[in-house]
């Protein structure tokens, strides 16, 4: 059952689109996802072009992994509908935050700060892959692209989800950029000391609240 | 796990933790050996100077077996955990990692919520440590920023080798398995550290258990089978890349102190003895033409002695060697303090140019031939400085005398007693004895210390400062 008319409102999809700038901003202000790295190799090379030059590796990693995700919603658009495919991209989420909430302090085995660009594209896509960067926005992305599907194009649009994952990662490498450089030039490391909030925490549990929202959506969505 | 900050004992840089506060408690390794029947124990000792207790055993862990011969044991998490790759910096320094190197036991002890009570917390048994790592005689600990690695000298079964290096989770301290991918041409093992903004590993030698868990075997030190060679590794790919042979008449290259500072790309290694003169050596390794190269930079040469006063594997040489068994770095990479376990003398170097290193401070304590007394202790002393611990802001070094059991009864063979004592740093240089500070563990044997919440060989640091 494939609706061929776009299914959103307008403001809905405004939502979708504010939510996944809002999920990069949040992506990008993670330690663990890139701009700690950065400051890290600022700091060692003395110089604060390397924060530059490890902006693209590290944006395009994550957005990799996004990409993963969206071909991955996009492929299950082939068998089921988007009813099902909301439950499933909550349930995985949700099963997913419950292991990351008992496991917080995992992380992939990564040893190594003498990296290239294809090493931080590398790792930087392990970190948003292990961590479920992609699957936190799955949901929204499915219905930023349901919402942009054009009559011919299926009820997901692979165009929109890329849209969307662009906004994502722009947002994400803003914030990124900032934050490495204000704590470059500005504030110093004694932040990490002072300010280091249990981010692997409030991670596991964005997850759960995502995944609990997402499941709530579909819910009201297969009722309506 | 902590939630608003990291723990407060992990520094980014080695200048800002140069600037943690005192520690107040320290953990000694205390050795029972020779009486099988009672257990080595971690003790606990205030350090605290305004505390009553200053300078006094406030706690006492037995183990619960006998004959472990506790040896170089480290914190689960320390500095690294800020490490950017692979960062956790929520987790808690709060487990000590104490390896039996005789037993092949792993304890992991918990020091909270009283640290004056630490309480063991799990056991690794030696047929776990074994069967999962593939190697025995667990000895170094360092904590990783993906794991806890530790320091083998032998394999699996028998007193031979290759030794190497294991790794334990970080969280559940399970047996993860052999780090070496690629061992080349490394067969002794010994201590181990890394320059870890360069991603290299380097490894030291003593020898297979074989040639030391009975005493040293003169026969192997003379023919110089025991270990003179310097590894560099790839830690990322885990591969041998580098033997430094620091010449054939050196034997035991023991502990390895690289630069605390992420940026600087050097370090020291302690020789123990060279058969041409039984001089012990320090050596500074650095980097030159893209590889890594070592150059001696500081030689102690032996004492000639009366032979009657000798033990028996020295009296034909009418000689005491220093024996230099650890070295250690403060963490502003400006001072380095040597012990020299034969003559009884703890050295203070200036190395702020590590290949000009200029001695600085000298105390006597204990010694071969010396046996020089403490300022409190009760007449002459046996054993020598042999563990140092340098406090964070480098103005205190606590020190023990006991090396392992059977090679102190080979050089201090009228049954040496335990001590520890403490000297005072003055900041550009020069040390002092505490007299306040000797604490005599009579009939037990003392090693490492830690200090609590980290000291100048438990850190790695990630951000140049």
């Amino acid at each position: 059952m494939h609706p061929l008319t776009p299914s959103a409102t307008l403001p809905d999809l405004m939502g979708g689109w504010a939510m996944m700038i809002g999920f990069g901003a949040y992506h990008g202000l993670n330690p663990g996802m890139g701009w700690l790295f950065a400051l890290a190799l600022g700091l060692q090379q003395k110089s604060e072009r390397a924060i530059w030059r490890s902006m693209l590796p590290i944006t395009t990693g994550h957005a990799a992994s996004i990409v993963l995700v969206a071909a991955l919603v996009l492929a299950a658009g082939n068998w089921l509908s988007i009813t099902h495919l909301r439950y499933t991209a909550a349930t995985v989420l949700l099963v997913f935050a419950v292991f990351k909430l008992f496991n917080t302090y995992r992380h992939p085995r990564w040893v190594g700060m003498r990296v290239g660009m294809k090493d931080l594209f590398l790792w930087s896509f392990l970190m948003a892959a292990a961590h479920g960067a992609g699957l936190m926005v799955a949901p929204v992305l499915l219905e930023v692209g349901h919402a942009t599907a054009g009559p011919a194009a299926g009820f997901i649009s692979g165009v929109g989800m890329l849209m969307a994952i662009l906004l994502h990662t722009t947002a994400m490498l803003m914030v990124m950029l900032v934050t490495a450089l204000v704590v470059f030039r500005k504030l110093g490391l004694a932040i990490l000391r002072r300010r280091w909030v249990n981010f692997d925490m409030i991670w596991a549990v964005a997850l759960l609240v995502v995944g609990s929202t997402a499941l709530y959506h579909a819910a009201r969505m297969a009722a309506a | 796990m902590t939630f608003l900050k990291p723990d407060q004992t992990f520094y980014p840089s080695p200048r800002m933790a140069c600037k943690a506060p005192a520690e107040r408690l320290g953990y000694v390794a205390t050795l029972n050996t020779g009486h099988s029947d009672r257990p080595d124990a971690l003790s606990v000792v205030d350090l605290d100077p305004d505390s009553p207790d200053y300078g006094r055993i406030v706690n006492t862990l037995e183990m619960p077996y006998a004959g472990d011969e506790l040896h170089h044991f480290g914190w689960n998490a320390c500095s690294s955990a800020l490490c950017p790759y692979a960062p956790h910096p929520h987790l808690e320094r709060r487990y000590l990692i104490v390896p039996g190197l005789r037993s092949s036991r792993i304890y992991v002890i918990d020091t909270k919520p009283d640290p004056r009570r630490p309480a063991i917390a799990k056991i690794i048994e030696p047929e776990e440590v074994m069967k999962r790592s593939g190697y025995s005689r667990p000895h170094t600990i360092h904590c990783g920023p993906d794991a806890i690695y530790v320091s083998a000298l032998g394999a699996d079964n028998g007193g031979g080798g290759p030794g190497g290096i294991f790794m334990l989770d970080h969280f559940n301290f399970d047996v993860l398995g052999p780090w070496e991918i690629d061992r080349g041409p490394q067969q002794l093992a010994y201590d181990f550290w890394w320059h870890i903004t360069e991603d290299t590993m380097v490894t030291s030698e003593w020898g297979f258990p074989q040639q030391f868990e009975n005493g040293l075997v003169l026969e192997d030190i003379l023919a110089g089978r025991y270990g003179h060679n310097l590894h560099f590794w790839d830690m990322r790919r885990r591969r041998h890349l580098q033997t430094i042979n620091l010449g054939d008449e050196y034997q035991f290259v023991f502990e390895l102190r690289p630069a605390h500072e992420p940026s600087k790309t050097y370090g020291f290694a302690g020789v123990v003895l060279s058969l041409k003169d039984l001089s012990s050596s320090i050596w500074t390794w650095h980097r030159e033409n893209g590889k890594w190269a070592a150059r001696k930079t500081i030689e102690i040469p032996a004492e000639p002695a009366d032979p009657d006063q000798l033990p028996p594997p020295l009296k034909d040489f009418k000689a005491v060697p220093p024996f230099v068994t650890d070295i250690d770095l403060s963490l502003d990479d400006r001072f380095l303090y040597v012990s020299c376990w034969g003559t009884g003398e703890l050295r203070q170097y200036d190395v702020s140019d590590p290949m000009q290193p200029r001695l600085t401070g000298k105390v006597s304590v204990g010694g071969i031939t010396r046996r020089a007394s403490h300022p409190k202790s009760e007449g002459p002393l046996s054993g020598g400085p042999q563990m140092v611990e340098i406090s964070r802001d480098g103005r205190r070094v606590y020190f023990t005398n006991s090396l392992y059991s059977t090679v102190d009864d080979q050089f201090y063979p009228e049954r040496m007693t335990g001590w520890m004592a403490k000297v005072d740093v003055a900041e550009e240089g020069g040390m002092a004895l505490d007299p306040r500070f000797f604490i005599d563990f009579g009939e037990t044997r003392t090693h490492q210390v830690r200090l609590e919440g980290g000291d100048a060989s438990t850190d790695t640091f990630c951000y140049p400062s």
